[in-house]
């Protein structure tokens, strides 16, 4: 294969296609962000989409999603319901093809309107929810996909959504796309469904997952955590550059010969070889955690348990004494990036250098040259993919945005580092550089905490407190800090209580 | 989440009631119907116009040619619709399509609604002195009749903002058309991913404030019984006041349509106070400012001990 074009083999043949996708290529402006393939999806299939940041995977799922149109080839919903997709220049037939095709997505950045109820949300993304008692009906339809894929969930209904957490808004966006509705879902596309959820959660989706598609529904299932690929697909489609280089059943991959074929060496962390710092605490007085020079500090447990609000404390308390005219003891690196990381106006330069423009100042202006100098400096340690740091940062694939969140913080001298699950929607090879990185800064002296929502990352951290409740259930060091030990920690109160 | 929604509600309500108390404490008098009617005569214009207000900003925007256009809407009221009144309906429904077309600029070619309606502010007092150069019309009868009526028990102005806030209520909030107005304040990019489309739905939220600027500029002609090409140009500041002073913010597409009018009424409200203080007319903007500021501080300080 490699040669662009993809077969969909061991693909229940002879059911015609939710979407096929016919020489469909996109282009945008002389950038080539998907070579032009077929691609089909079929009742009952579920398809897992894997490959690194900026491959054309998001680029593909806007192409069936009918976002845009492609700039070559088509896109065909061939249902008795659906149409050619290429058409419509303004696009509303496009995506009217689309829905009434039963496709519906859920997007990696979240894309609920935070000052409406969920089930206003639903009403923007289902057209028929009008008309007398339509709040109802989407009650009864929020209840229903709720009470399946999340039973037990408690969220409010009738709070706005951007009063939710971002796990509980990622759970809203999930059970709209399977929520009942005037088309009913044939194609879900999930992408990174999982990476603000935790464990449990995240496995309540996979079974849910599994059940739809037994029932014949479809979906495109997105996510860089393989060993949610392996439990949730049927089929895996490797992207690399903008083409599909490998589509075959699951069972014919390993997660090894997967990593390899997404074009990186499996990079098994190497847990060792760290040797954990002594010292005081230097948080200082009237905090829960403590956190030594060079170390690295994680806080793990559920999801909603208490720890980004302990982190979001610890920051505030370090970086606000501003007024006393002191540079600020912490540097914070976002994981909601939209939210609370980049500036989206400005350019990758500016977003590296925004934290570090006090030492870039001369004359009571800031350095040009200098600013320049430090993005290009952290551009080649980071490995920022582009080859303009003044091209704007939206520009940007999100694994290389988040770079330059990291870039932006480590150019500071502050000598602590808090970063908020940092690594969400980041691909296996950034996170390995990333690791390196932030390993090689904390031998220099610096101190990370380090909130995360995967274990994987937690069993970097020399220490780790592991939430319970809103407090600090248990404290985990060196070796003890074990897939297992932090699940029965995180576990542990929330049976007994 | 509760707590801070009601502080939402709860803090205009709050307000309107500690303002409301220091007039009656200062002068008895105006607790009765009659006093009730003349506190509250002129807060409905400025309820009108700080729901058409709300609505701009309920789609991210701002509007600073309320005042101009309320005040074009008045000449018209006070002239055309005297005059001739096909004519001039006609010409209060045309105003409506520009404002609906208005909105389809902006959002078409990406426009900052800020400079817009600024530009637009001096196109409507052109045209208003055009159509009124020196003080003067006359309003409608039916429509003097109907700003007059004296039903029982309550006074007009206060039913006629009760009115006015549950029918905006039951437009913004409730409906469903409503949803996706304040769904392209929220995140415009997601309705667009849904299908809809963002131009006519812009359109429609200008279309609506047009709607409720044009009986504010009526009703106001309906109570001064004349109109003045200036006659109402303080309302721009005041309808951005009222709409934040009732619990709305400016970006986000978070408003309430019961608080904006309560904002409205408070505003008001803060005049009539002021000059039963006996304080000169020139320190009575400043004092008004000072109110404002208060309130929204509180706001702050409430909404920060909720979390």
């Amino acid at each position: 294969m490699g040669d662009g074009t993809a077969r969909a083999p061991g693909a229940a043949p002879g059911r015609t296609p939710i979407v096929r996708l016919d020489g469909a290529g996109r282009a945008f402006g002389a950038v080539r962000a998907l070579h032009p393939l077929d691609f089909a999806v079929r009742p009952g299939e579920c398809v897992a989409l894997v490959g690194h940041n900026g491959a054309g995977k998001s680029t593909l799922v806007n192409l069936v999603n009918a976002v845009f149109a492609p700039s070559e080839g088509r896109v065909v919903y061939p249902g008795p319901e659906g149409g050619d997709g290429a058409e419509g220049p303004t696009g509303a037939r496009r995506v009217e093809a689309r829905r009434s095709a039963g496709i519906r997505a859920v997007h990696q950045e979240l894309s609920l309107a935070p000052n409406l109820t969920l089930l206003e949300n639903l009403r923007i993304a289902q057209r028929d929810l009008t008309g007398r008692g339509w709040r109802k009906r989407a009650a009864d339809r929020m209840r229903g996909a709720f009470d399946a894929i999340f039973p037990g969930h408690g969220i409010a209904t009738r709070a706005p959504v951007g009063d939710l957490t971002l796990a509980e808004r990622q759970m809203v966006e999930i059970a709209m796309g399977f929520a009942e509705g005037a088309e009913p879902a044939r194609l879900v596309i999930l992408d990174e469904p999982t990476s603000s959820l935790d464990a449990s959660i995240a496995a309540q989706l996979v079974a849910h997952v599994r059940a739809f598609c037994a029932a014949g529904g479809s979906v495109i299932f997105i996510s860089h955590m393989m060993a949610e690929v392996f439990a949730i697909a049927d089929r895996i489609a490797v992207m690399k550059d903008g083409r599909i280089t490998e589509d075959r059943p699951a069972r014919a991959f390993t997660q090894d010969s997967l990593v390899a074929a997404m074009g990186h060496v499996a990079t098994e962390v190497a847990a060792t070889a760290r040797v954990a710092p002594e010292g005081p605490d230097i948080l200082g007085p009237g905090h829960d955690l403590s956190a030594r020079a060079g170390e690295i500090v994680g806080l793990a447990g559920l999801a909603g348990h208490g720890q980004a609000a302990a982190l979001s404390r610890l920051y505030l308390s370090l970086a606000s004494d501003w007024g006393r005219g002191r540079a600020p003891r912490a540097v914070f690196v976002a994981g909601d990036r939209a939210r609370d990381g980049i500036f989206p106006l400005w350019s990758i330069r500016r977003n590296v250098s925004a934290a570090r423009l006090g030492g870039l100042v001369r004359r009571g202006t800031i350095d040009r040259g200098a600013e320049a100098a430090l993005a290009q400096d952290w551009q080649a340690r980071i490995g920022i993919r582009t080859g303009d740091l003044s091209a704007p940062i939206l520009s940007l694939s999100g694994g290389n945005q988040q770079k330059v969140l990291f870039a932006r913080a480590l150019a500071t001298e502050a000598p602590i580092v808090v970063m908020d699950d940092p690594m969400r929607g980041v691909d296996v090879g950034t996170k390995a550089q990333v690791y390196e990185i932030i390993r090689a800064e904390a031998e220099a002296g610096r101190t990370f905490v380090w909130y995360s929502t995967e274990t994987d990352e937690i069993r970097l951290c020399d220490r780790v407190f592991v939430y319970r409740n809103g407090r600090i259930g248990t404290e985990l060091a060196g070796d003890a800090i074990t897939e297992e030990a932090i699940v029965a920690n995180s576990f542990e109160m929330a049976a007994t209580a | 989440m509760t707590p801070r929604l009601d502080i939402r509600i709860l803090l205009p309500v709050l307000s309107l009631a500690i303002l409301l108390a220091a007039v009656f404490w200062l002068q008895p008098r105006a607790m009765s119907y009659l006093g009730l009617n003349l506190l509250f005569n002129l807060a409905v214009p400025v309820a009108l116009a700080t729901v058409a207000q709300m609505i701009v900003i309920m789609v991210g925007d701002i509007d600073l040619s309320m005042g101009a256009f309320v005040s074009f809407v008045a000449c018209v009221t006070a002239t055309l619709v005297v005059d001739a009144p096909g004519l001039g309906y006609a010409a209060l429904a045309a105003a409506i399509l520009a404002y609906a077309a208005l909105g389809a600029l902006i959002e078409a070619r990406r426009l900052p609604a800020i400079v817009v309606t600024l530009g637009m502010s001096f196109a409507w007092g052109g045209l208003a002195v055009l159509l009124l150069p020196s003080p003067g019309g006359s309003a409608p009868g039916w429509l003097r009749a109907v700003m007059t009526v004296k039903p029982p028990l309550v006074p007009m102005a206060v039913l006629a903002s009760a009115a006015i806030a549950l029918a905006a209520h039951l437009v913004v909030m409730r409906s469903s058309f409503g949803v996706l107005l304040r769904g392209l304040g929220g995140n415009a990019r997601s309705l667009g991913r849904a299908g809809w489309s963002p131009v006519a739905l812009r359109a429609a939220a200008y279309g609506l404030a047009g709607l409720f600027a044009v009986l504010s500029g009526m009703a106001l002609v309906g109570l001064s019984t004349a109109a003045d090409a200036n006659i109402a140009l303080r309302y721009t500041l005041l309808s951005i006041a009222g709409v934040i002073l009732g619990g709305g913010e400016f970006t986000g597409g978070r408003v309430s349509p019961v608080g904006a009018v309560i904002g409205a009424l408070t505003l008001t409200l803060a005049g009539s106070f002021l000059s039963f203080l006996r304080l000169s007319p020139d320190w009575q903007i400043g004092a008004q400012g000072v109110i404002l500021i208060a309130v929204l501080a509180a706001r702050l300080l409430f909404g920060r001990r909720a979390r």
